[in-house]
């Protein structure tokens, strides 16, 4: 693996009494797509605050791009973007305006400023809008002229606090996009969440957050066998005498259940899809439908907190 | 260690930006044409009872800030400025931290290269550049009219004591502009810290200078042989102004006196003795009345720089994240 754009070691955060971040690492390669998941509260944004040194670190260090953001706040910020949950803008101000009030900010020379800000614009698809005031704007819209001042930007690692809360499916699926074309361009991603089934779309890797600790990292389908055991499950629909026998004796099927007539699942420690099609086909059954189920961030991230509580029950 | 990069990258866009919206802001426009009819009206009445009274004055100028019509007693031009200069300075300053929070623009600006010191810096700068461009406005309006009303052009060192007052006001209104800031910085929203900072500023105003004689009482009662002769106790007397000295408005009034009545020859209570050989009546040289009011005026600025310190570092250890 490459050298690490973003490294967290032994990240720490105290408020007072209180502990926000505790003991909290892990490396972000270029052009990874890296998510925080977690409950409200768990640390996920105090984490991000941390790494663009806009909050203060207890205890342990950060790397951005080989800079320490407490020493050397202004040489990360100025390559890494940041998207913050509900990003506000300037409403009385045109969305051009609101860039290139940003563009000064950072520094972009006069002559290519007008060139970026168009440029960044047009990949978020907001042209049309680029001279409406930004109080006309809804949400998606104002996350994705938030993800035009990344692209404006040309950061190198672009960091997304909760970008898909509160959007339409629609808005979701066009963020979600764009976030995939930041990676394509080699961006690495660091975002937020705790929509599941959306972040698993996009993510290389996710560590999970839970009372300021990474309690899981690594990719989904990592996670699943960590949490949900090896097992595979295989979705069978199918109509025919003596099916269950059947699939019983493919080899590595533990178990067979019937939630239904003419349903099958099929509890594996590899997947028989193969076979228990070749199976069905043998016995002269009418197949309709076979699926393995995969590893899915929601299944993991339910059964890892009941399985917690369980443990804490006991 | 020192961090690397200048704070005051930044500063300048974050200024012209804030400028242009404060230019452009109804506020403004609002504020603004409450302080020019202000001073429509006790300019006119100034301009009124100069041409009704016949008596010989060298600073004949002067008077347009200062006098006011005694049939119609309305407050002079300075007392009016005394009183709207600070509620200009609070319209502009007690949303300019807590807004960048309730519109969530903050953590965002914050994110780009620059230091919050070139954020807090460059609001400051655009409040108190606004307020100067508005006075110097006012103050040309006022002088423009006196020449046109009284048919006479102002003499040398007129303009320079209107000069030195005009950057004065700008001074006293900085105290408020700063105080305002520090309040949207320590309170979150906007509509606290307008009320508090207009407390405080009623308090000052208001309050305060019949608050100032009671506690000099309270803490040195009068001396009874003094009273006796109806005359003050000294030491109560002066414990009284340097209480009222606390509030910038007291400051700004004694300026305004030894600046503008070129006869003032003393600021707060004066012994007989310090009479003696005086010609009471005749004015002072400029440069005079200038060092008499020196600690007033370097009390105003100082308050507006220790202000906007508090201010600066409460924000410096804000968290971002409300």
């Amino acid at each position: 693996m490459s050298t690490p754009v973003i490294e967290a070691r032994h990240l720490t955060k105290r408020y007072g009494g209180a502990t926000a971040v505790n003991d909290v690492s892990f490396t972000i390669a270029p052009g990874e797509i890296f998510g925080l998941l977690g409950p409200n509260g768990a640390g996920k944004t105090t984490t991000i605050l941390m790494l663009l040194g806009l909050t203060e670190i207890t205890g342990g260090e950060a790397r951005v791009l080989d800079h320490n953001p407490v020493r050397e706040p202004l040489a990360v910020k100025r390559r890494v973007g940041y998207l913050p949950d509900a990003v506000g803008f300037y409403d009385n101000l045109t969305a051009a305006d609101n860039l290139r009030y940003t563009a000064r900010l950072i520094g972009i020379a006069a002559d290519e400023r007008e060139d970026r800000i168009a440029a960044a614009l047009a990949r978020v698809e907001l042209s049309d809008v680029a001279d409406h005031r930004v109080g006309t704007f809804s949400r998606g819209m104002r996350q994705r002229l938030g993800l035009a001042e990344i692209v404006m930007k040309n950061a190198s690692i672009a960091i997304l606090d909760e970008p898909t809360s509160g959007l339409d499916p629609q808005a979701t699926l066009e963020l979600l996009a764009i976030i995939r074309a930041l990676k394509h361009d080699g961006v690495a991603v660091l975002l937020s969440s705790h929509l599941l089934d959306r972040v698993q779309s996009v993510c290389d890797r996710v560590a999970l957050f839970q009372g300021g600790r990474i309690v899981l990292i690594g990719t989904v389908g990592e996670l699943g066998r960590q949490v949900l055991g090896g097992g595979y499950a295989v979705d069978v629909e199918a109509h025919g005498e003596g099916l269950a026998e059947r699939l019983r004796q493919i080899p590595g099927v533990q178990g067979v259940e019937e939630p239904a007539p003419g349903r099958l699942r099929l509890l594996a420690d590899r997947d028989v899809r193969p076979d228990a099609a070749a199976a069905i086909v043998n016995a002269g059954g009418r197949l309709t439908r076979l699926s393995v189920e995969d590893p899915n961030l929601e299944t993991i991230y339910t059964r890892y907190f009941s399985n917690q509580r369980e443990q804490h029950a006991a | 260690m020192r961090r690397e990069g200048s704070p005051f990258s930044g500063l300048g866009t974050v200024f012209l930006k804030e400028l242009s919206d404060h230019l452009t802001s109804a506020r403004m426009l609002v504020l603004l044409l409450l302080v020019v009819f202000m001073a429509v009206l006790s300019v006119y009445n100034a301009v009124q009872q100069l041409k009704e009274s016949t008596a010989e004055d060298p600073y004949l100028f002067l008077r347009l800030f200062t006098v006011t019509r005694e049939q119609y007693p309305l407050p002079s031009f300075v007392s009016f400025l005394g009183f709207l200069a600070p509620l200009m300075a609070i319209g502009l300053g007690f949303d300019a931290v807590n807004s960048e929070h309730s519109r969530r623009t903050l953590s965002r600006i914050l994110a780009q290269p620059i230091y919050r010191d070139a954020l807090l810096f460059g609001k400051f700068l655009a409040g108190l550049v606004t307020l100067s461009i508005s006075f110097v406005a006012l103050w040309l309006l006022v002088i423009g009219w006196g020449v046109l009303a009284l048919g006479l052009p102002p003499g040398g060192e007129e303009m320079a004591r209107a000069f030195v007052f005009l950057l004065m006001t700008i001074a006293f209104a900085g105290v408020w502009l700063a105080l305002a800031m520090l309040f949207s910085i320590v309170f979150r929203s906007a509509a606290t810290a307008a009320l508090v900072t207009l407390g405080v500023w009623l308090f000052m105003t208001v309050i305060w200078s019949a608050l100032a004689p009671a506690l000099a009482a309270a803490f040195i009662p009068p001396d009874p042989r003094y009273a006796a002769l109806g005359l003050p106790t000294p030491e109560t007397t002066e414990l009284q102004t340097v209480l009222s000295r606390v509030s910038p408005n007291t400051l700004f009034s004694e300026i305004v006196l030894a600046l503008l009545d070129p006869t003032t020859r003393a600021l707060g209570p004066i012994y007989l003795s310090q009479l003696q050989g005086a010609v009471v009546g005749t004015p002072l040289p400029l440069a005079e009345s200038v060092i008499m009011a020196v600690p007033q005026m370097v009390g105003l600025i100082a308050g507006t720089i220790v202000l906007f310190v508090i201010g600066y570092v409460v924000f410096q250890r804000q968290e971002v994240r409300a």
